[in-house]
């Protein structure tokens, strides 16, 4: 790691007047789970580090059963899950946060910083930057190990996958999130704050250097169903290969309105429309939850190494709709 | 827009800073110690530490102790190095495998991946807090009576984890110990060891409530 | 003079009794210093900077910039211009600085100028490797050609499984330090009384300068018999900086990269047998890799020998760091891919497989009879009766359940070991001994030997390890550790008590073969009102102490050679995800007579576990565009936790057959197996063999894919 210096802002301007107007600048330390990693590995170098966990109006969760939820960017993965309203209204977001096995990691990891962390393409962890390539500039990823790597949204520069953990079940629950910035606060559907970059030097996420990830806002939920279905190896701390969230909004057992997003298959968390059109207006069963995982990768396109994910994307929504159609415990 | 007040501070640092405070817009302030600035910002007056060594104050199983580092120090290593308190074993170093948990602020984390300038002001609990006087902790006892251990070197890690997870769930299920403890790994195979021994800690701890 | 043998099992006060290791507190309070804990005063950090590339020659290296920075006290080039890099991490320039932060920005400001040069860093396919591919074993044994035309049903098949690391939680490293020309080398080693002589030619010093420390190892598993490059760089760092201790521990991804791995195994089989199952034939031709040195070659078949064989190895040596020794070199290799041609012959004869192995037990050598115990010792602990199935689980549903078995061998015995026992006069005994403990409890086992020759309670045993100025004790390498020392052990200690009742028999009116340790006192055979407590009879002595050297007598009663062992898993596989859990294992392992249960269980419990790990996850990822292995971390270089291993039982074969064998050692054996009985337990489950380890989703879901259809 190199040096960097260091401050602890106590409120929100100040941390934003701390940070530089360019990545190299200035990084947002939460709880470090991956910016430590990152930097301990040169893959960023940031000559300042802001540590904004003194900032008290960034914690807490609030909101009424009417209103949603408002989380603060600094809440824990574990404080998510602690919190009495989550297992009630909103299963698919605790079960993507129960996918974080480690205490460690749950205890330490905050809402934001799940949002905000770094792709985990080891190209890019080597050195090779963030869309993995040689010096002159030939791709790494298309001819070399992408097991883990991106089957959707795939056609571009970036072929990492999104790592949230968090993200697809915030989207699937049509979450906003709140960014406070040198010009002030704005607030985007995370839908639409996570994008694919097309050079090394972009971010993956809708967030100038000079800006903050402040809450995220979740809509009422306590009428729809919701799951999250993870396909992961180990019990143990390890990234999911594909996960799939859904939020079905249902009448008896049909489908009225869904929304279905998938994790770990492309260079974004992927709302799958063409799932959602396949399992709205039909009744949950096996075979209508199947026909909704097949839509799912209909525009699929596996590349040397990674064709498995497109079963496992499948299956993972197939097995998130029969889930949250059930109430969400497995 | 502030002028910059400090020049001879920023040349201490060895850092350049100018085109860096030029963009953020932030006013330097008269350093009160080496390595460690006031600034202001937005009329309030933020601390700046670093990149050099700044004096930190931790506590430490209930003791304060100061060490000088530089604010990329991780509370793992200062712990290690500065202090020779070395229980905790640095082993993946990226959050990972668990063998330098520590109890920060009552929650269990990897200290390899928290900053010892950051770990200031909250309660740092190592595993050599465990023992009373000479006698060994019950879930201590419990992983040598379980033969927890093999090489040792995830040991310290692991039983500050389990300490966390019997903190939150005294009575757990066998279930739960397996879903529960998945941020440690281990390479000598001594799990089924700390299973046995979780459960025999919580039997003890809790008078007999007993699922295993 | 004493008998060298050990005591009848009646007689037996702490052998073979389940005994809680005697460095449990201290390794579970955090107060056992391994030697990645020390802080040595004035102490220096060591860093080395790596090569980038897997295959270059250097061209130009400029330390300028880090000699100059403050906190740097020395810089030592390892391999200078000219040198041939053979794989990526390869060791370029040792710094040592102040502190840890200092010594990463002084290699990090070392420009090194590099010429590339072609390289290989993936070993799957033979074709490729060109070159670099040398056959190295061809052997035939029987009419193969003849076999196979006796046989009516022949399986053909190609296994494979990549190399994996030994990931030890306690990096590769050292402190080492001078003091006037003298060097302590505080090294996380196997092998404490072979490192001096090991480091005395590097260092260009007798090796009796060399003083070699360790009270704790963080794992070693083969990897750690010698000083590394780093080690002895350490060292020169240290002379240059007037001796100040240099510690030079790697990092994790170095500790992946360099520091030692398992060999890669990949094999095509033809196998066959008559119909009633009577095994004719077998024809292998395999290949490996493990870095510049190739792969040895396993041996194929393995255990079960078919009358009639041919057999071919081509070594790989390609651009990845070395292998080492890795727990069992060898045979888990040969044991996935037998087995795995067992099982699947057997499923083509429509045959169960535990049957069919008893069909040909005659094959099995000379411990046949302990295998087919075994085997059904095990299979009764798993059900397999009740719960074996033809290949392919027909239940409904995408979780597929399925049951595999295996079996193994290692040779074991006893390494050359000196052990000093000590008696003073006043009783304190201590057992001095240049070994180590792994963690596999070497302490403990010498303090059992000791205190149940002498009669004392364990406490009394004063166990000292871990320097090299203790007697000579072999590497902890082959499973070989506990026959040594429990041998040499029990000859000082039988010794010992021959000088104890020479001194002890005229008090007690008796000629010292009358003589006899029980409970604590020296009294005459079966005469308790005859006797001396320990304390009065070591008064004897005199004023000095006694010291009494054992050596391990070698082959005989005390230690032999040769143990097996069976296993059966029972897993659960995901047919729609690929994902493989273990419902359970069982091991049914001897090793002849045991030391201490509990942790001869303990070993077997780790093999099994690391076993899981190495057949679900474990994949050294080399990348041959880059040349780089692209998971020297433990995020993708899985490990198993403590909720991936299902239940696992361990059954030790103990008493008559086993005992008298004397003690042979455990650590290696039970770790041969769990590839192939995971892959045989999935195979059952799921109708089609995986054909590589790990099994992961992508290697099961491609097996069910040639299948055709879910």
């Amino acid at each position: 790691m190199n040096a960097f210096e260091y401050a602890s802002p106590t409120t929100k301007e100040q941390a934003v007047k701390l940070l530089g107007n360019s990545w190299t600048e200035a990084e947002v330390l939460a709880g470090g789970t991956d910016l430590l990693s990152l930097m301990k590995d040169h893959i960023v170098e940031p000559k300042r580090l802001v540590n904004i966990k003194s900032i008290k109006e960034l914690g807490g969760i609030a909101g009424t059963a009417k209103s949603g939820l408002r989380i603060g960017a600094l809440v824990t993965i574990q404080e998510l899950l602690d919190h009495p309203r989550m297992r009630k209204e909103y299963a698919a977001l605790v079960q993507a946060a129960e996918g974080i096995s480690s205490p460690q990691i749950r205890n330490m990891g905050t809402i934001g910083g799940d949002l905000c962390q770094r792709p985990r393409c080891w190209y890019y962890r080597a050195g090779f930057g963030l869309l993995g390539t040689q010096e002159s500039g030939e791709p790494l990823v298309p001819n070399g190990d992408n097991r883990y790597h991106a089957i959707l949204g795939n056609s571009g520069a970036a072929l990492f996958v999104n790592p949230s953990s968090l993200a697809p079940a915030l989207i699937a629950m049509n979450a906003r999130v709140k960014i406070y910035g040198a010009k002030g606060q704005r607030e985007v559907a995370l839908e639409k704050f996570f994008t694919a970059p097309t050079t090394g030097s972009q971010r993956e996420y809708d967030l100038q250097p000079n800006e903050l990830v402040t809450e995220i806002i979740v809509p009422p939920l306590a009428r729809a169903k919701s799951a999250t279905y993870e396909v992961r190896q180990k019990e143990a701390l390890d990234w999911p290969l594909t996960t799939a969230s859904v939020v079905l909004t249902m009448t008896g057992n049909t489908v009225k309105a869904a929304r279905i997003v998938l994790g770990h298959v492309a260079p974004t968390p992927w709302r799958s429309t063409e799932a959602e059109a396949a399992i709205v207006g039909k009744a949950v069963s096996e075979a209508t939850a199947e026909a909704a995982g097949k839509a799912a990768v209909e525009k699929a396109k596996a590349l040397s190494k990674n064709g498995y994910k497109i079963q496992l994307a499948k299956v993972a929504v197939k097995r998130a709709i029969l889930l949250a159609a059930k109430g969400g415990t497995r | 827009m502030s002028d910059e007040k400090n020049k001879s501070d920023q040349q201490k640092s060895g850092v350049s800073r100018r085109s860096f405070l030029k963009a953020s817009g932030i006013s330097l302030g008269v350093p009160l110690v080496v390595g460690h600035r006031v600034i202001n910002v937005n009329g309030q007056e933020v601390k700046l530490y670093g990149p050099t060594k700044t004096s930190i104050t931790l506590t430490i199983n209930g003791a304060k102790q100061t060490v000088e580092v530089e604010p990329r120090v991780t509370l793992l290593e200062a712990l290690r190095h500065e202090l020779d308190i070395t229980g905790a074993k640095r082993v993946c170093d990226r959050a990972t495998c668990g063998a330098c948990t520590m109890i920060v602020g009552g929650k269990a984390v990897y200290s390899c991946t928290v900053l010892a300038i950051e770990a200031q002001g909250k309660p740092i609990t190592t595993v050599e807090s465990l023992m009373q006087g000479e006698k060994l902790h019950p879930l201590q006892q419990a992983f040598v009576d379980n033969d927890g251990q093999q090489c040792g070197y995830c040991t310290p890690g692991f039983v500050m984890a389990c300490k966390a997870f019997l903190d939150k769930n005294p009575s757990p299920t066998p279930e739960e110990v397996q879903k529960g403890l998945g941020g440690n790994l281990c390479r000598c195979g001594t799990y089924m060891g700390v299973r046995a021994a979780v459960l025999q800690a919580a039997t003890m701890h809790k008078g007999g409530k007993n699922h295993g | 003079m004493a008998e060298y043998k050990w005591p009848d099992a009646d007689k037996r006060t702490q052998i073979g009794k389940r005994i809680a290791r005697l460095d449990g507190a201290v390794k579970v309070s955090g107060k056992a210093k391994y030697n990645s804990d020390l802080n040595r005063p004035g102490m220096l950090h060591g860093k080395v900077l790596r090569s980038p590339h897997a295959h270059a020659k250097i061209i130009s290296i400029d330390t300028s910039a880090a000699e100059q920075m403050p906190g740097v006290k020395a810089v030592h080039i390892i391999n200078g211009v000219g040198f041939e890099i053979r794989w990526a991490g390869e060791n370029i320039v040792a710094v040592a600085a102040l502190d840890e932060p200092t010594a990463e920005d002084a290699i990090r400001a070392i420009k090194v100028q590099y010429e590339k040069l072609p390289h290989l860093v993936v070993d799957h396919d033979l074709k490729i490797a060109g070159e670099w591919a040398t056959p190295t074993n061809e052997s035939k044994k029987g009419d193969y050609e003849k076999g196979f035309a006796e046989a009516e049903v022949i399986h053909e098949g190609v296994y494979g499984m990549p190399v994996i690391t030994h990931c030890c939680l306690e990096p590769h490293g050292s402190v080492t330090e001078w003091e006037d020309d003298n060097l302590l080398v505080h090294l996380s080693t196997q092998a404490v009384s072979g490192i001096a002589a090991q480091m005395a030619t590097p260092m260009e010093i007798p090796a009796g300068k060399i003083r070699v420390k360790q009270d704790h190892i963080g794992g070693g598993f083969g990897s750690k018999f010698g000083p590394d490059a780093w080690d002895v760089a350490g060292a020169k760092l240290s002379k240059k900086a007037g001796g100040k201790p240099v510690r030079i521990f790697l990092e994790r991804d170095a500790e992946l990269m360099v520091a030692g791995t398992r060999p890669s195994h990949y094999a095509k089989v033809k196998i066959g047998a008559k119909k009633d199952g009577t095994l004719t034939a077998w024809q292998s031709e395999s290949w490996g890799s493990g870095g510049p040195n190739g792969s040895g070659s396993p041996p194929l078949p393995y255990v079960i020998d078919i009358p009639n064989q041919s057999r071919k190895h081509v070594s790989i040596a390609n651009h990845v760091g070395p292998s080492r020794a890795w727990r069992a070199p060898n045979h888990p290799q040969a044991c996935f891919v037998t087995m795995s041609a067992l099982e699947d012959l057997a499923a083509k004869l429509n045959m169960d497989p535990l049957e069919f192995v008893l069909k040909n037990k005659a094959l099995l050598g000379t411990r046949k009879d302990n295998y087919a115990d075994e085997l059904m010792l095990a299979a009764e602990k798993i059900g397999w009766k009740k719960t074996w199935h033809p290949r392919g689980d027909k239940t409904p549903g995408p979780i597929k359940r399925g049951l595999g078995l295996s079996f193994h061998t290692w040779g074991g015995g006893g390494h050359a070991s000196d052990c000093d026992l000590v008696i003073q006069p006043d009783g304190s005994v201590e057992v001095r001994m240049g070994t180590q403990d792994l963690g596999v409890g070497t302490r403990t086992a010498l303090a059992i030997v000791a205190a149940d020759t002498l009669a004392l309670p364990l406490e009394a045993i004063k166990i000292s390890i871990g320097d090299n100025r203790f007697p000579a004790s072999g590497g902890s390498g082959g499973s070989t550790t506990i026959g040594g020392i429990s041998a040499s052990t029990r000859r000082a200690s039988l010794d010992a008590l021959d000088k104890i009742f020479e001194k002890a028999a005229p008090t007690l009116n008796a000629q010292p073969a009358e003589l006899e340790a029980i409970g604590g006192k020296i009294q005459v055979k079966g005469d308790a009102s005859r006797s001396l407590t320990w304390a009065q009879a070591c008064a004897k002595l005199g004023a000095m102490p006694i010291t009494v050297r054992g050596k391990n007598p070698g082959p005989g009663p005390l230690t032999s050679q040769g143990v097996g062992g069976v296993q059966m898993a029972d897993v659960a596989v995901d047919i729609e995800t690929g994902i493989v859990k273990i419902n359970k294992i069982v091991a049914v392992q001897d090793c002849g007579l045991i030391i201490n249960l509990k942790l001869t269980e303990s070993q077997v419990y780790g093999a099994l576990i690391m076993g899981v790990c190495w057949a679900l996850y474990e994949e050294k990822i080399n990348d041959q565009t880059t040349g780089k292995t692209l998971n020297a971390n433990m995020e993708f270089y899985k490990l198993a936790g403590i909720g991936d291993i299902g239940q696992l039982e361990v059954h030790m074969m103990t008493g008559k057959g086993y005992d008298e064998r004397g003690v042979i050692g455990i650590g290696e054996p039970p770790a041969v197996s769990p590839g192939a009985v995971i892959s045989n337990a999935v195979a059952n489950a799921i109708g089609v063999r995986v054909p590589g380890l790990p099994l992961t989703p992508d290697r099961v879901l491609a097996a069910l894919e040639t299948k055709g259809g879910r």
